[in-house]
C-alpha cells in the first residue's frame, strides 16, 4: 500500500462520456498501482469468468445494485491510490446525461482532471459538457485521454484525429491540456505501462503524467479572509469559522464586513491549544479586543490591505450552470449561497447557452427567458442584503456560489463585480 | 497545515455546519476508532464541550469491552450518554443465533435508532462513516437525507458543491452528516496515534489476533495480527492486504453481485 513518505494527496476527477471508459481506467489505475486488495481482485475475477468476460475493471467503482445490473455509474465516488511518488484521491463521475449533477459534486472537490474520450467514437455531447464544466470550476490541469486504442488497431492516424477535434473545442472554452495521451485502459496500454502496441507514442504515460501535476498551492499568500460561521458562549464568546486564505493573526487589526466595523485580534481559539495564528483552511476560532456584534456569513479582514478588501455589493455578474430539472425564470426569489453567506436575490437573464454545443439559447420577443437544466447562463444577480465577495480569479472561495431553494439548483462563479 | 491538519479542520467545519443548522443534532458513537474519533473532533469544535447527546445504539450483543469504554470515557468527557435499545425485539426473542443476520441488524439497529430519533426527535445524525470503508459508502455526501422510512434516495441526491451542504427540508425525517467521509482507515489511527486517543482495547492484537473493525461480539471476527500497539497498527495498516471489514458477517456486497449473477442466468 504504501510506497511513499510523502504527506502530499492530488484530488483529481475522471470524467467524460458515458462508456467512454471511467469506471474502466480506474479500475486499471488501481490494479497497476497495487491498490485493490487481493480478495477485492479475485471478487471480479470470479464475476468476468462466470460471465465469460475478460478481467472488467468497471466492476471495482460501480457499487450500488443498479449500477451493476444496468452497468451505469449514478453517482460520483471517491478512492485513493498512490505511486511512488505521492498520493491520490480519484473522484469518479458518471457519465450520462441525466447525473449531470452528480459529476460536478465530483468535480467540484477536484484540483486536475482527466477527459477520457473513445478513440473510436469520437468526441460525444457530454465529453464536450464535461469539459464546460471544468473550464467554469477554474481546473487548469486537465489530461486527455484518447481510450479504447486497441478498438481502433491503435492507429496513430485516428489518433490525431480526434486530438484535433477535442482541441479545436477546447481552445473554444480555454482549456489548454497539459497532456493528450492515447491509451487503452482495458489493456493497460499507457496507463502505468508503456504501450508495445504504440511505439510511435513518445509521450509519458497516465501515471507519470499525474505526477508531474500540482497540489493545489496554499492560498497563505494572499489577502486575509476569514469567513463567520457561528458565535459561541461556552465559557468565553468565541467568533468561530474558517480562514478561507492569507493567515491570520493575533494582534491583527481586522475589519468586519459588511458593517466595516475595526477592532483587533485579541486570541486565535483552538481546544488544548494556544496558537498565535491561523493559515488558510484552518477552522479557528477568535475573540476580539472590542465585543462586536458578529453574525454567520460575516468576513473578517485586515484592515492594513485597504486595496485588498472584498467588494461588498448587492449586485454582481456571474455565470452559473443550471442542475435542477426545474427551469428557472426570471423574477423567481432564491437564496445565493457563498462561503458562509445566505441571503435571498433576484435573477436577471441576461444570456442563455447550451452546454454541449455551446449555442446560445435564442428567445423570441415577448417570450420570457428560462434558464433550464444543464444550460449555462449569463446572469444579473441583486441580492436583498450586501455581501462581501471576491471575483473568482483572485479569490476563489468567495468568488463561487450556489443557488438554490430547499436543494442547490444552480453553481456560479462571479465574473465582475 | 499537514495531511492530518486539513482533514481534522475539515471535519471541525461541517460539525460546525450541522450545529449551526440543526440545534436538535446527536452524534452516533459505537464506540469503534471511527466514531471515537468523531466524538474527540466534537469536542474540539466546541472547545472540549459536547452540546448535544451521544446516541450509543446497544443490541444487547457487543463485548463487554465496549460497555466499560463507553461508561468510562463518556464520564470523563461528560457527555450526554443516549442509549437507544429494542428491548421489545430481545424480548420477543430477537438475536444472531435466532434469526439471519440481516433481521437482527435490522431489528436491533436500524428499530432501534429509528424508535429514539422519533423519541427524542433528532433533527440531524452525525456519524462516523468513511467513503473508504465500502463501495457504497464512498457514493455518500456530506449531508444526506433520510425519509421517515430511514431510505436513502441514492439514485437522486442532491448537489454538494465545495461545501455548500445540504439545507433543512420540511418533510423528511432527518440528514445524516458525515463529517470524517473523506478520512481512510490509515488517516484514523494516524490520527489516533497523534492526539492520543483512548481506544478499546478490541483493536490490539492478543494471542496473534485482533479486531479490525468492531460491534457485537457474534458478528465480528478478529484478522490474524501481531499490531498491539497503535505505532504496529498504523505499520501494519500501511501494507496490508485485507480489507477492512472482512471480519464483518452481515456485510452483503456479495448479495448484490449474487443478484447480477442471476439476473443474467447463474443458479
Amino acid at each position: 500500500m504504501a510506497k511513499n513518505s510523502n504527506e502530499e494527496y492530488l484530488k483529481f476527477v475522471i470524467v467524460g462520456h458515458v462508456d467512454h471508459g471511467k469506471s474502466t481506467l480506474i479500475g486499471r489505475l488501481l490494479y497497476d498501482t497495487d491498490s485493490l486488495p487481493e480478495e477485492k481482485v479475485e471478487e471480479i475475477r470470479l464475476v468476468c469468468e462466470m460471465l465469460g468476460k475478460d478481467m472488467e475493471f468497471g466492476y471495482v467503482m460501480d457499487h450500488l445494485e443498479e449500477e451493476r445490473d444496468q452497468g451505469i455509474t449514478i453517482d460520483t465516488a471517491q478512492v485513493w491510490f498512490n505511486t511512488d511518488k505521492r498520493n491520490y484521491v480519484i473522484i469518479d463521475a458518471p457519465g450520462h446525461v441525466e447525473f449531470v449533477k452528480n459529476m460536478i459534486t465530483g468535480a467540484s472537490q477536484a484540483e486536475a482532471a482527466i477527459l477520457i474520450v473513445d478513440a473510436d467514437e469520437g468526441v460525444k455531447e457530454q465529453t464536450k459538457r464535461h469539459a464546460y464544466i471544468l473550464s467554469m470550476l477554474g481546473l487548469e490541469q486537465v489530461i486527455v485521454v484518447i481510450n479504447k486504442m486497441d478498438l481502433v488497431d491503435f492507429s496513430e492516424e485516428r489518433f490525431i484525429e480526434v486530438k484535433k477535434e477535442l482541441i479545436h473545442f477546447l481552445e473554444n472554452i480555454g482549456i489548454e491540456p497539459s497532456y493528450v495521451l492515447p491509451i487503452s485502459a482495458s489493456k493497460g496500454d499507457n496507463v502505468a505501462k508503456r504501450s508495445e502496441e504504440m511505439n510511435w507514442y513518445k509521450g509519458m504515460t497516465v501515471l507519470q503524467a499525474l505526477d508531474t501535476f500540482e497540489v493545489t498551492p496554499s492560498a497563505n499568500e494572499s489577502p486575509m479572509r476569514f469567513v463567520v460561521q457561528d458565535v459561541y458562549n461556552f465559557t468565553k464568546r468565541i467568533i468561530v469559522g474558517r480562514v478561507e486564505s492569507g493567515i491570520i493573526h493575533k494582534g491583527d487589526n481586522i475589519i468586519v464586513l459588511p458593517s466595516g466595523e475595526e477592532t483587533v485580534v485579541a486570541s486565535i481559539e483552538e481546544f488544548l491549544a494556544e496558537p498565535t495564528e491561523a493559515e488558510t483552511g484552518r477552522a479557528t476560532g477568535i475573540t476580539t479586543r472590542d465585543k462586536l456584534f458578529f453574525d454567520r456569513g460575516n468576513v473578517v479582514c485586515m484592515q492594513s490591505a485597504p486595496d485588498q478588501l472584498p467588494v461588498v455589493t448587492d449586485t454582481i455578474k456571474a455565470r452559473i450552470f443550471w442542475m435542477d430539472k426545474t427551469p428557472f425564470t426570471s423574477g423567481d426569489s432564491i437564496y445565493f449561497r457563498c462561503a458562509t453567506q445566505e441571503v435571498t436575490c433576484s435573477v436577471e437573464i441576461n444570456s442563455v447557452m447550451n452546454s454541449s454545443t455551446l449555442e446560445p439559447v435564442i428567445f423570441n420577443e415577448g417570450e420570457q427567458a428560462v434558464i433550464k437544466n444543464r444550460e449555462v447562463a449569463e446572469v444579473t444577480i441583486k441580492t436583498t442584503k450586501p455581501i462581501a465577495v471576491d471575483n473568482f480569479n483572485e479569490i476563489q472561495t468567495l468568488g463561487r456560489f450556489v443557488l438554490g431553494y430547499d436543494d442547490t439548483c444552480a453553481g456560479g462563479i462571479i465574473t465582475e463585480l | 497545515m499537514d495531511h492530518l491538519d486539513k482533514l481534522e479542520s475539515q471535519s471541525i467545519y461541517i460539525i460546525r455546519e450541522a450545529y449551526k443548522q440543526f440545534k436538535d443534532v446527536a452524534v452516533l458513537w459505537s464506540i469503534g476508532k471511527d466514531s471515537t474519533t468523531l466524538l474527540h473532533l466534537v469536542r474540539k469544535a466546541f472547545y472540549g464541550n459536547v452540546p448535544f447527546p451521544a446516541l450509543h445504539i446497544d443490541t444487547g450483543y457487543k463485548f463487554k469491552e465496549i460497555y466499560d469504554f463507553r461508561d468510562q470515557w463518556s464520564n470523563n468527557w461528560g457527555i450526554d450518554l443516549v442509549v437507544a435499545c429494542n428491548q421489545a425485539a430481545l424480548d420477543a426473542g430477537m438475536g444472531p443465533d435466532n434469526s439471519d443476520k440481516l433481521a437482527c441488524c435490522t431489528a436491533l439497529k436500524t428499530q432501534g435508532l429509528k424508535d429514539c430519533i422519533a423519541e427524542k426527535k433528532f433533527k440531524a445524525l452525525l456519524l462516523g462513516i468513511r467513503r473508504d470503508e465500502h463501495g457504497i459508502r464512498a457514493k455518500e455526501r456530506v449531508f444526506s437525507p433520510r425519509n421517515r422510512d430511514f431510505q436513502w434516495n441514492y439514485k437522486d441526491q442532491p448537489p454538494e458543491l465545495w461545501d455548500q451542504f445540504k439545507n433543512k427540508q420540511a418533510g423528511e425525517e432527518h440528514i445524516r452528516v458525515h463529517p470524517i467521509l473523506h478520512w481512510t482507515e490509515l488517516d484514523i489511527w494516524r490520527y489516533v496515534q497523534r492526539e492520543n486517543l483512548p481506544i478499546v482495547d478490541l483493536y490490539f492484537a492478543k494471542d496473534g489476533k485482533r479486531y479490525r473493525s468492531i460491534g457485537c461480539e457474534t458478528c465480528c471476527n478478529p484478522v490474524d495480527s501481531d499490531a498491539d500497539t497503535v505505532d504496529e497498527i498504523v505499520e501494519e495498516l500501511r501494507t496490508t492486504e485485507v480489507t477492512e471489514r472482512s471480519g464483518r458477517a452481515q456485510d452483503k456486497e456479495r448479495a448484490y453481485m449474487m443478484q447480477k449473477l442471476r439476473a443474467l442466468g447463474y443458479m
